[in-house]
């Protein structure tokens, strides 16, 4: 059988990182989860891999292989170069925990600043009717796994290029997803412009390249935010209506803090 | 010994799917202090797996439909094992705990007039699963997980629970360790709600995620509480067969509620053979009629024309699937032929997009132009904690149990999209039940520190050994004598041989060594699943043994026939000094009522 090699990043924030490499016979169909699968089971017990459900449904698997941010679960061994190890590393935007786990914590802390669902107080007696039509955008939002590759993509979050904090895409298609809702009632305008930084957002796409649920993430999701915070703000009847209303919202935490 | 974190609740949810989320939620509106644990990230639980859809009577694609119909459904599926009252319940409340996700945020499919639309299911009479294309589960987690936040009550994420602690008879807190960092972590509570979910991986052909090793299982078992039905593990008939590294990977059941067909080798439409004779008046006679329903269903109109053989019960196409290879018409990696192709590309890629992306992207197949290879997977657990069917209290206080770690709902056999519909309905209630329980309790507990002490004398224990088992390989064994002794079909022979094996890997699994400390160390999480996994394993080896008939997802080759005498017994597994006991309990009666119910002839039946 042939085999193939693996270059796998091993270490804690506190010790030298180093790469192990390790030689994993190949089955056909093989992704590089089953091979590190393999190497817990024959080789590196204790290689700290987080994954659930190996089907590309839960998001729990991402890493850079190769330098790109993928879902190891289904990432095939043929779709890469073979001739040369494959460089598995952990995702580069959140502080290390060990080996190709890492500390994401930073993500759920940003969902909870956005203000949540917020249906009308008084629902119809029978129920609602939407179109199909009406709620496929909407549908297209909530398809996100959650697996943070379009986080740990974001230049503005992985290199850390701005003092203040930026939500990222995962976020903003949350809140495109709430905003967009056929019975929301909340506004998060405010906050997308304050505590959200969607300016810091330079439509480079490079979310939308990685998302493995296809979301147009910034065509359909981050530009029709970005025309709603600019309607509402360098509109200067919108601008008069803000300052007499006041300023709401919550400040993101920041990035790796405790 | 190790110094570890407290942090007391009222009530302590243990598992974060939908049961525990649902439970979590109802608990924290109802006053109580929450602390919700899960073993992986918040929103990866194994709900988020669930594509088909939750089956409630809404009645929006066929008015006909009724609670009624949808319990005797239930029952009959279930073999009439299911606890009627669990049945009933479940069947009532179902329709509005899905109204309830709507007002909560979630965007289900739409019929065309605009109501939540609903797809054909095996063993449903009428299209009753609310869905999201194949991604229902994911929908109600985010749904769920995003309302449980917005309570406000704490997630400790990435926690695993490894000892309830028992003080004089009840349940008073759980120890674990956080995964991140290997530290303990004690969680004194006044009620404990597990929501653990299955135990697929005691198979090595599972659908299920590394999680589902029977924690919550274990754990009440361990605190002394009592396991039912355990002999029925639910073997889903389309999983995944190629290649190798997906063997197992579910294929929802809507592809056959779409109008999926099955065939062997030669061609065969082969389900038409297997159907129950005194089901098959439910079922179309030829392909001209399942044609015209595949039509009507995917239009989201009411028919006449009864449902495709391929929508019969989870155990009998599973078995049938089984026999086809066995007998030699199976296809070249194992399976048989699931195929969709004939309809439209549009449409299936719409209906069923995650599943054209796992084929697409896993096995280089095009399920809009080839048919699938797919054969029977490990998927779910009947069997579980016996409970109060309204309060969801297990018979040890203080200790409750909702979704799928309860028994009691699905009887033999469960019905596809029954499962999530199991916990909304359950969780609430247990929720709902456990704040009540801590309510009375005046205040946090005493827990006894003798028995942290030991709790934590274990966790360390592994790492100290200089030399021992290998938990990789310990779990490989018992995958084979699982998959090989315990599965669709049993004997018992096989069933005594599994259980002196799984006797021998017990003894084995007490001195299990493992290096690497204690941060995010996957072979020491092993070490307390594995410990967990020998216990269910024994318990379903040993309840399949003592039931000698044949029923629902329980087929013995010794036993084939289904025995009216055994439809009054549930076997249960409870702890002894000397080991594992197993006794036949009653059946809980039907009512004249429910027996009313059950004998109308379905609308769509």
């Amino acid at each position: 059988m042939r085999s193939i090699r693996l270059r796998v990043f091993r270490g804690t924030p506190e010790s030298e990182p180093s790469f192990a490499e390790f030689d994993v016979p190949a089955e056909e169909g093989m992704v590089v989860l089953d091979a590190l699968h393999w190497v817990q089971a024959h080789a590196a017990p204790d290689l700290a891999v987080r994954w659930n459900c190996k089907a590309a449904k839960c998001g729990s698997c991402g890493a850079e292989v190769n330098g790109m941010p993928r879902l190891t679960c289904k990432t095939r061994l043929s779709d890469l170069p073979l001739e040369e190890a494959i460089t598995i590393e952990p995702m580069r935007a959140f502080p290390l925990v060990r080996d190709l786990v890492t500390d994401v914590s930073w993500n759920y802390e940003v969902n909870r600043s956005i203000v949540p669902f917020s249906p009308p107080a008084d629902p119809p007696p029978e129920e609602w009717r939407w179109a199909q039509q009406d709620v496929d955008r909407v549908q297209e939002f909530r398809k996100c796994i959650e697996c943070f590759l379009c986080q740990d993509v974001c230049h503005v979050l992985r290199n850390h290029e701005i003092e203040r904090p930026f939500m990222g895409p995962r976020f903003l298609v949350r809140t495109a997803g709430l905003e967009m809702h056929p019975i929301d009632t909340a506004d998060r305008i405010d906050y997308l412009k304050d505590e959200g930084g969607i300016g810091f957002c330079n439509i480079t796409k490079c979310c939308t390249e990685v998302c493995p649920e296809h979301i147009a993430i910034t065509d359909n999701a981050i530009i029709p935010l970005k025309e709603r915070v600019a309607d509402r703000h360098y509109d200067p009847l919108q601008r008069l209506w803000r300052r007499v209303r006041g300023r709401r919202g919550r400040d993101l935490p920041v990035v790796g803090a405790d | 010994m190790v110094a570890h974190r407290i942090y007391p609740y009222d009530v302590l949810v243990i598992g974060a799917g939908g049961a525990g989320l649902r439970a979590a939620i109802e608990a924290k509106e109802a006053g109580a202090s929450v602390g919700l644990v899960c073993k992986s990230l918040l929103g990866k639980a194994h709900t988020v797996m669930a594509e088909g859809g939750v089956a409630a009577a809404l009645a929006n694609v066929d008015e006909r439909d009724t609670w009624r119909t949808h319990f005797r459904d239930t029952m009959v599926g279930g073999k009439m094992l299911n606890n009627p009252r669990m049945a009933e319940l479940h069947a009532r409340e179902s329709p509005d705990r899905v109204r309830e996700l709507e007002r909560w945020g979630a965007v289900f499919d739409r019929t065309d007039d605009g109501r939540i639309l609903q797809r054909p299911f095996g063993g449903h009479s009428h299209p009753r699963l609310a869905h999201v294309g194949d991604r229902t589960g994911l929908e109600m987690i985010r749904t769920l997980q995003d309302r449980a936040v917005a309570t406000g009550l704490d997630v400790h994420m990435e926690v695993t629970i490894t000892h309830l602690v028992p003080t004089a008879g009840r349940i008073t807190a759980a120890y674990g360790y956080r995964r991140l960092d290997g530290t303990s972590v004690l969680f004194p509570a006044k009620a404990i709600v597990l929501a653990t979910g299955g135990f697929g991986r005691a198979y090595a052909i599972t659908s299920n995620s590394w999680e589902y090793s029977g924690d919550g299982h274990a754990l009440a078992y361990r605190a002394g509480a009592e396991l039912i039905d355990m002999e029925f593990v639910q073997f889903h008939p389309t999983g995944m067969v190629w290649p190798p590294g997906v063997r197992g990977l579910l294929v929802t059941e809507a592809v056959r509620g779409e109008g999926g067909i099955l065939r062997n080798r030669d061609g065969e439409r082969f389900m038409y053979r297997y159907l129950p004779e005194d089901r098959r008046h439910e079922y179309a006679a030829d392909d001209g009629e399942a044609r015209r329903w595949v039509e009507a269903a995917s239009a989201g109109r009411a028919t006449d024309a009864r449902r495709p053989p391929e929508l019969s019960t989870r155990d009998n196409v599973s078995r049938a699937i089984y026999t086809e290879v066995k007998e030699g018409r199976g296809t070249e990696h194992g399976g048989v032929f699931l195929d969709i192709s004939y309809l439209p590309p549009d449409h299936v890629r719409r209906k069923l997009p995650s599943m054209y992306d796992q084929f697409k992207e896993l096995a280089d197949v095009d399920i809009t132009k080839v048919a699938m290879e797919v054969g029977p997977t490990t998927h779910y657990a009947m069997g579980g904690i016996r409970v109060d069917p309204d309060t969801a209290a297990t018979t040890v206080p203080g200790l409750f149990a909702a979704g799928e770690v309860a028994g009691g709902m699905h009887g033999a056999n469960r019905l596809g999209g029954n499962s999530l519909s199991d916990l909304i309905v359950f969780g609430r209630r247990a929720g709902a039940a456990a704040a009540a329980h801590a309510a009375e309790l005046p205040e946090v507990s005493w827990v006894d520190p003798v028995r942290v002490a030991e709790a934590e004398r274990e966790l360390g224990e592994p790492l100290e050994l200089a030399d021992g088992e290998d938990p990789y390989r310990l779990r490989e064994e018992l995958q084979a004598t699982m998959g090989s002794r315990v599965g669709i079909f049993r004997t018992a022979g096989d069933l005594e041989t599994a259980i002196a094996e799984v006797g021998v890997l017990a003894r084995r699994a007490e001195r299990m060594a493992v290096r690497g400390g204690r941060a995010f160390n996957p072979a020491w999480d092993l070490v307390f699943e594995l410990r967990n996994l020998l216990v269910v394993s024994e318990a379903i080896a040993r309840s399949a043994a003592a039931r000698k008939e044949s029923r629902g997802a329980h087929s013995r080759l010794d036993f084939p026939d289904t025995d009216p005498a055994w439809a009054a017994v549930n076997i249960a597994v409870r702890r002894a000094d000397d080991g594992m006991d197993v006794v036949s309990t009653p059946h809980p009666p039907t009512s004249d009522e429910q027996e009313t119910v059950i004998a109308l002839a379905g609308g769509g039946g």
